[in-house]
């Protein structure tokens, strides 16, 4: 068999991604979780009275619980695997992966399952996050001055 | 009317993230971290202040706030500290989220079983 014929082969058993559903889902469920985002905003600085800044941390905050609390139940793979990014790129995502990784591996121990594991998938996202922040952060201190 | 702009923005986020999901061979995990490497460099010239002062939570919500969080928080306490202060600021920002995301994937392990 050549390289052409497997590629057809491979071709043909790929499924076939619907590309304009997809990209719908993503945006109006991605656009949803924003909206609650703000609305959750409105809802601290103006009946808790926090400052619009603190507003924010504390809306993170509810966010990563609720999608936490979701994970463990067992709710949200199931939405993942239709809506994919409009869930993953908004910091339910980054809440899910870590939560899944502790449900998952805390049957092979605390220290060597839970413990080592447990920033299995969002270990890139700190990492990188990290690094480029501190090589970004450095370059506008040289270039601006702060 | 903000509400509007949240919508659209953090819906356009996920939509580019689809996109490159759909059309290249890159995981979910590694859109991620794109995503935020971009949130930090669209910080670089303050682009994305503007952002959050235009779009509101919608800014706030994807992860590229994330990495936004980071070199702000770096880059605030460089101020003060010099060089240094980007190691010393650098998660002041993002550690509510950091630290509550461990802590309720700690607890809910806990208490819960995997599905499958």
């Amino acid at each position: 068999m050549t390289k052409e014929e497997y590629k057809k082969i491979v071709d043909k058993h790929t499924p076939k991604v619907d590309h304009i559903k997809s990209m719908s889902l993503a945006f109006f469920v991605g656009g949803f979780i924003g909206m609650i985002g703000q609305a959750l905003i409105d809802l601290y600085s103006k009946v808790f009275n926090f400052t619009v800044k603190d507003s924010g941390t504390y809306m993170i905050v509810t966010l990563i619980f609720i999608s936490s609390l979701l994970t463990a139940l067992g709710f949200f793979d199931k939405i993942i695997e239709k809506v994919r990014c409009g869930i993953i790129i908004p910091i339910t995502g980054f809440a899910h992966a870590m939560t899944s990784a502790a449900i998952e591996y805390r049957k092979d121990g605390f220290v060597l399952g839970l413990g080592s594991n447990i920033f299995k998938l969002t270990g890139s996202v700190i990492l990188y996050g990290v690094v480029s922040a501190y090589v970004f952060g450095l370059l506008r201190i040289m270039i601006m001055g702060g | 009317m903000i509400y509007l702009y949240s919508f659209i923005f953090c819906g356009f986020i996920c939509l580019i993230g689809q996109l490159i999901l759909d059309n290249t061979k890159l995981t979910p995990g590694h859109v991620t971290a794109l995503f935020v490497v971009i949130g930090a460099f669209l910080d670089i010239f303050g682009i994305y202040d503007m952002c959050i002062d235009i779009f509101g939570g919608g800014a706030l919500v994807p992860i590229t706030s994330f990495g936004h969080s980071l070199i702000h928080g770096a880059l605030e306490s460089a101020l003060d500290n010099g060089i240094m202060g980007l190691s010393i600021g650098m998660f002041s920002l993002t550690s509510a989220g950091i630290i509550s995301a461990i802590v309720f994937a700690f607890f809910f392990s806990l208490i819960f079983k995997p599905k499958n």
